[in-house]
């Protein structure tokens, strides 16, 4: 059975994603946990500039986005596309050229953001080069997953399907307009847009790599793994219809609500914040759908680590998506907006939500693709109460931090001055930068225990049975 | 799939057909941003100079960048201004700092009159930030000396005891090129978007205006213009 569906598909390309996913799972997160150490003890920047805060965030956020995030969608798509297609993928080497360009675009970042080597727009920060490789090699990757829909066996297109499709949709229209650039020289150049109408495409940009690479394109994988590892269908078919088309109509509105109150026009935060409200209806059905899908099989949670990641997922997606919106009204947003709370919220997010599903997808495809049961169940079960607990130490510290930032700062005391002096609210943060650190760290450990269950699983997977049709079957 | 399996007419088509899908994602997902984004660049209310002009600089024939004076309105930047601000994006200063005060009263008292969309016309890209891990910088020009800046970018601890930003020492040590500042101030000028308006004698007196400059002269002199091009009437409301 293996060997046939080894030569029907091409599951070599998906297990080079893979196993880079869980590696820059490790260094991403571990980057993370150094810089926001900076944060709590800032003699940790040596006084080396390579690594400084201000240069290794953006390596972090690429690190962990484009790098762990990238890799795990372009496992989960390219696999569930030729398994819901019946179709082996459309080009092989269309595909590895993905897999090694997207990794020359990674080893790029690595090396130039730690130099200063920045367009410094926020999520978008790789020069110009490496913006005109991530085009080209993102169309490509775009362009084999459509042929693949092209060429299926099947009548339908399955709904993770429309999922990944949007998202490769609209992060191509998305990168093409916030990276146009003019050149200096080699490595430098600055954005065509400028102040008002720059933030503006910046955050239609910033919001929509959320909404679309992290959220729609791993909706992709929650549509894809949450029926397979759970062995049941998708709940409802009329909740996937309406999530998909409300969430690629309206996500893509939602990026004014990061400007509420600045110079941007009123009438576009406002327009930004009100379709942000109404997203909750989409978001929630979506997490709905997910979780109803195990109906009938709930006791699978006792036994199946694999699907507490996939349902713990969905639960902080819902989490997320209702924050969201809270945080996207004005008022709160008065409060809310520089603040550690919008870093805590964007973890819950990253952390909770897409780190989880795709660790959740990703342990059902190392178990997949190498024929195998995993080396260790019960370390999939560490993995999991490592993430589960970091994440959550990491959102509680900073909401605790975000709303007391935003207090402080707005704080007057019985004469009609300003309480406290921003150093105060500085120093105010320290024992929460601490806790924010360790909740980071122990959810790197939970990687690393993935990193290492993953190799081991591998490395010794023709000494152990292949897996047994209580793991899920294909 | 198990219930509400029904697929009604349109969705049918575009669940079968891979091109309809295509193409009507693409349209859904354009609305958004063709709403949002286009008006921006047409509008007048966006930009506070198309009601009120004093707040941009009135440059008259033969007047040099070193002519301005405080208040006199929206210039470009200054060589040595422009290429400290390179090292701001360079060491991802925004990342920790705004450059974007709220029109509410604390971040008045704190920073400032709230900031104008006008007041960022020349900057590619914006630098309004998202994250106050430090103060606000949209208005830092002249509350500090030129002194104070260079303690605290060499070691910010030494003179704010709580801070947690990094020491920057490197900054006196790479000098300003002059040819690089020339080529900077040039790409500024032919920006297809808001360029800034130079003369070639802004040009021309470039290579002098940097000579021998460090960093970190660079990028105080960055810091010490932001905020301090308008001259606020605090009997208008701006916006």
């Amino acid at each position: 059975m293996q060997a046939s569906l080894d030569q029907k598909y091409n599951f070599e390309i998906i297990k080079w994603f893979v196993v880079s996913a869980v590696i820059y799972l490790v260094i991403g997160t571990g980057i993370g946990v150094y810089i926001a150490s900076e944060l709590a003890w800032p003699f940790l920047n040596f006084d080396i500039a390579e690594l400084t805060f201000g240069r290794l965030r953006p390596l972090h956020t690429n690190a962990v986005i484009f790098a762990f995030g990238g890799m795990s969608l372009m496992a989960t798509s390219y696999y569930s596309v030729q398994r819901t297609c019946g179709v082996r993928i459309w080009s092989d080497k269309l595909a590895w050229f993905v897999f090694w360009g997207w990794t020359a675009v990674i080893v790029a970042a690595v090396i130039t953001l730690p130099l200063g080597i920045t367009q410094s727009k926020e999520y978008a920060e790789l020069e110009w080069p490496f913006d005109l490789l991530i085009a080209v090699v993102w169309v490509a990757y775009t362009f084999n997953f459509i042929m693949t829909l092209a060429i299926r066996k099947t009548k339908h297109i399955y709904v993770s399907n429309w999922f990944f499709l949007s998202m490769m949709i609209m992060i191509t229209i998305l990168h093409v307009v916030n990276s146009m650039a003019v050149p200096v020289d080699m490595f430098n150049s600055y954005s065509i847009f400028s102040g008002v109408q720059d933030a503006m495409i910046q955050w239609w940009w910033g919001h929509n790599a959320v909404g679309f690479y992290l959220t729609a394109g791993f909706l992709g994988i929650m549509y894809y793994f949450v029926p397979k590892q759970a062995g049941r269908p998708v709940f409802s078919y009329r909740l996937s219809v309406i999530h998909f088309w409300a969430l690629t109509f309206g996500y893509v509105w939602l990026g004014a609500h990061h400007l509420q109150y600045t110079a941007l026009p009123d009438w576009t935060g406002s327009v930004g914040a009100a379709i942000s409200l109404a997203m909750i209806i989409p978001s929630w059905g979506g997490a709905i759908n997910g979780m109803m899908t195990l109906s009938g099989a709930w006791d699978k949670l006792r036994t199946d680590y694999i699907l507490r990641f996939l349902i713990v997922s969905l639960a902080f997606y819902a989490m997320s998506t209702f924050e969201g919106p809270v945080m996207s009204a004005k008022t709160v947003n008065a409060l809310s907006h520089y603040t550690d709370w919008t870093i805590g919220h964007v973890h819950s997010g990253a952390l909770g939500w897409v780190a989880m599903v795709a660790a959740g997808a990703i342990y059902h495809l190392v178990m997949k693709l190498w024929n195998t049961r995993m080396y260790s169940e019960s370390l999939i079960n560490v993995h999991f109460w490592m993430a589960t607990v970091g994440a959550v130490v990491y959102i509680i510290s900073m909401w605790v931090s975000g709303i007391m930032q935003g207090l402080m700062w707005r704080d007057y005391d019985e004469f009609g001055t300003l309480t406290y002096t921003f150093a105060e609210s500085v120093a105010a943060m320290h024992p929460y930068y601490v806790m924010r650190a360790v909740g980071g760290l122990i959810y790197w450990g939970g990687a690393v225990v993935m990193l290492y269950n993953v190799v081991m699983t591998i490395l010794t997977a023709s000494a152990r049975k292949p897996a047994e049709a209580a793991t899920a079957t294909a | 799939m198990s219930d509400n399996n029904q697929t009604g007419p349109i969705q049918y088509k575009f669940e079968t057909n891979v091109v309809a899908m295509i193409l009507i994602t693409l349209g859904l997902v354009s609305v958004g941003g063709i709403v949002e984004i286009i008006p921006l660049f047409y509008l007048d209310e966006t930009m506070e100079h198309n009601q009120h002009k004093e707040i941009l600089w009135d440059r008259q024939e033969g007047q040099t960048l070193n002519d301005w004076q405080a208040g006199d309105g929206v210039r470009p930047y200054k060589p040595l201004e422009l290429m400290g601000r390179k090292v701001y994006l360079r060491e991802g200063c925004y990342l920790c700092h705004s450059q974007m005060i709220r029109p509410f009263r604390d971040e008045k008292e704190r920073y400032g009159h709230y900031s104008l969309a006008t007041e960022s016309l020349y900057d590619h890209p914006f630098q309004w930030g998202s994250k106050r891990t430090g103060p606000d910088l949209a208005r830092v020009g002249g509350k500090y000396s030129d002194e104070w800046h260079k303690l605290h970018l060499e070691a910010p601890r030494s003179v704010v005891p709580e801070s947690v930003m990094p020491n920057y020492p490197w900054l006196n040590e790479s000098k300003i090129d002059a040819e690089n500042t020339v080529k900077h101030m040039n790409v500024m000028r032919n920006m297809p978007n808001a360029p800034a308006p130079y003369t070639d004698a802004d040009i021309a007196s470039a290579a002098a205006e940097v000579e021998g400059k460090t960093e970190m002269d660079a990028i105080i002199a960055y810091l010490q213009v932001l905020g301090t091009m308008v001259k606020f009437d605090d009997s208008i409301d701006y916006r």
